[in-house]
């Protein structure tokens, strides 16, 4: 859509300005304010210059946050989008089906975090959950509080079923947008399943496939209530992803400095994703 | 190998007789077999979306079944139904003031979240959506980060920039803090359906003599309507599933339920059927209004861009 020229319009973003600003832009600069600076206590501070920064990026412990984090997210990606994807395209298109598919499968993305958490944690326990009686039934040693391989399982199970319906319903939108002429023309070519999904399909798809797996990698990115209420970041710190250590480093413990300092490497992070997100997106609007 | 032969044979004949001159009688043999193919893959596609669905309802089937059992039933025995079900664990929440007050508060800063959100977004999205302006890219890509942005980072800032301003423990200030990725999301889902209303409707009545806030009310909002209600229960959504930021700023008068919920441990040890009959009753909300916004799902959680 053409759009004009009128410098007016910031009259309409600016109660937006205001509002995210007050609750971005200052407490951005409390963070800013301490990774640079030092304290012995009664709040006297001084200048420490980079080297929170350096302990940081120095640490280990960070670097396995990340890691962790970093496969955490891969791992998740590589069975939502194609598990997504696959269900998307036996999904009913037309008739009673449709509603009821949308309606159930959307259920879990509108459960509250820490109720998944919870849900996860009574489901899996050993002594009183419908999973970890079967699997100990069945022989297998699973006890998430204790196991670490049994605590990544579950954690990375537990986000597979809260939010593969995402990639499901957005690669359900992107199906329904093919018009029927494409399928018969396939049809007609005697063109096999396969290409049906790798000419017509996947190249329909590939807008909303690319904003579901950017959606995926940020929100896990960030994932902090799940693991937090099931796991508590243990057994040790296994499951410790990137924002449950810095809530244990900057609550928990009050290590203002290097707290400070991570969330700025983190949000930079963060920056750099959502900038490729709004390239991709942008991009894709005015091809539109 | 019936359908095998059958398709080489009509790829033959399509490709010895021209589309528009194929005989009738290819025509119908065509459409027999797309028929029976879809037929065939009726049969077991519903497979797929089954399992799936299973999948998905059976660890919450698992709570509401231990919401309706005693705390002894639970650790005592197993069973996939309740032996005795009870409605104690939900009296419990119910005249339990620590419990419902926890609902009360959830929803009390959720729902001036929501309305601060949509308030502010609304004016917003009309100008991403009609007009450029000075740096209105960098300012839409900035509003994108704030709804990426990680809850940990501004947790701790949040709690020092309410307290020094008094706010700490109140529902304003969970509100306000959750308009930092709401507002975003408002204005990004807005933009989306806004951009769907044809600018000549615009321009036609502003040739009518509307005012732009008369314009705006009367017309543009009764338009875009359907939007607002997704954005409105995107809104409500996300202030609703999130914890760490309403636990980090609320002590005692203006707790979340999701905090209470996160300490359970009395003195006798975890209270199993009430924690599951409190998880129960927080997912009501989302499961009562699903049906209405079934359509626009996708669309509200990619932020309006599909």
């Amino acid at each position: 859509m053409d759009k004009t020229w009128n410098n007016k319009a910031w009259f309409l973003v600016l109660p937006v300005l205001l509002l995210v600003g007050f609750s971005a832009v200052i407490p951005l600069m409390t963070v800013v304010n301490y990774s640079v600076q030092d304290t012995f206590g009664n709040n006297v501070f001084f200048w420490a210059g980079l080297s929170w920064f350096e302990q940081v990026l120095n640490s280990s412990r960070f670097h396995d946050a990340l890691v962790r984090n970093l496969v955490f997210s891969l791992t998740i990606l590589a069975i939502e989008i194609p598990l997504g994807i696959f269900i998307a395209l036996n999904m009913p298109r037309k008739g009673w089906g449709v509603p009821v598919c949308l309606v159930l499968m959307a259920l879990p993305l509108l459960i509250p975090w820490n109720v998944v958490g919870t849900i996860w944690q009574v489901f899996g326990r050993v002594d009183i959950g419908l999973l970890g009686r079967t699997l100990a039934a069945m022989g297998i040693d699973y006890n998430y509080a204790t196991n670490p391989v049994a605590a990544w399982v579950t954690v990375v199970v537990m986000d597979v079923w809260h939010w593969t319906s995402l990639v499901v319903l957005l690669c359900y939108a992107g199906l329904v947008s093919i018009p029927d002429a494409y399928y018969q023309a396939a049809k007609i070519d005697g063109a096999s399943r396969w290409s049906v999904f790798r000419y017509i399909q996947l190249p329909k798809m590939h807008r909303v496939l690319l904003i579901a797996v950017l959606l995926r990698f940020m929100d896990s990115f960030m994932i902090y209530t799940e693991p937090f209420v099931v796991t508590g970041g243990g057994p040790g710190s296994t499951t410790t992803f990137l924002s449950i250590d810095l809530v244990k480093m900057a609550i928990g413990q009050f290590d203002l400095g290097p707290a400070a300092a991570m969330s700025i490497i983190y949000f930079l992070i963060i920056l750099l994703l959502s900038w490729i997100f709004y390239t991709v997106m942008t991009n894709y609007d005015a091809r539109r | 190998m019936n359908s095998q032969t059958n398709l080489s044979g009509a790829r033959v004949v399509h490709r010895s007789v021209s589309a528009s001159a194929r005989a009738p009688s290819a025509q119908n043999d065509a459409l027999a077999r797309k028929m029976r193919r879809r037929g065939q893959k009726a049969r077991f596609s519903w497979l797929v979306p089954t399992l799936y669905i299973v999948f998905l309802l059976l660890p919450i089937y698992w709570l509401v079944n231990m919401s309706f059992k005693t705390n002894a039933e639970i650790l005592g025995g197993f069973s996939l139904f309740p032996q005795n079900p009870t409605l104690r664990n939900y009296m419990v929440i119910f005249t339990d003031p620590s419990w419902y007050s926890g609902y009360i508060n959830s929803i009390i800063y959720v729902v001036l979240n929501t309305t601060i959100s949509v308030a502010v977004a609304l004016p917003a999205a009309y100008a991403f959506s009609r007009y450029r302006f000075l740096g209105d890219k960098h300012l839409f890509f900035w509003l994108l980060t704030n709804r990426m942005a990680p809850p940990a980072v501004f947790a701790l800032p949040f709690l020092q920039l309410y307290s020094s301003f008094g706010l700490i423990d109140t529902h304003i200030a969970v509100a306000l803090a959750h308009c930092l990725f709401n507002v975003p999301l408002a204005v990004w889902i807005l933009e989306g359906f806004m951009s769907g209303v044809p600018k000549e409707i615009d321009e036609t009545a502003y040739v009518d003599g509307y005012s732009f806030p008369r314009f705006f009310i009367k017309i543009f909002i009764p338009l875009i309507s359907s939007g607002i209600g997704v954005a409105a229960f995107f809104c409500f959504m996300f202030s609703w599933v999130e914890l760490l930021i309403a636990r980090t700023l609320t002590t005692t008068d203006a707790r979340p339920i999701a905090s209470v919920m996160t300490r359970t441990v009395s003195a006798s040890g975890l209270d199993w059927g009430v924690l599951a009959a409190a998880g129960v009753l927080t997912i009501i909300p989302g499961a009562l209004v699903i049906y209405f916004v079934r359509n626009y799902i996708a669309k509200g959680f990619a932020l309006g861009r599909v």
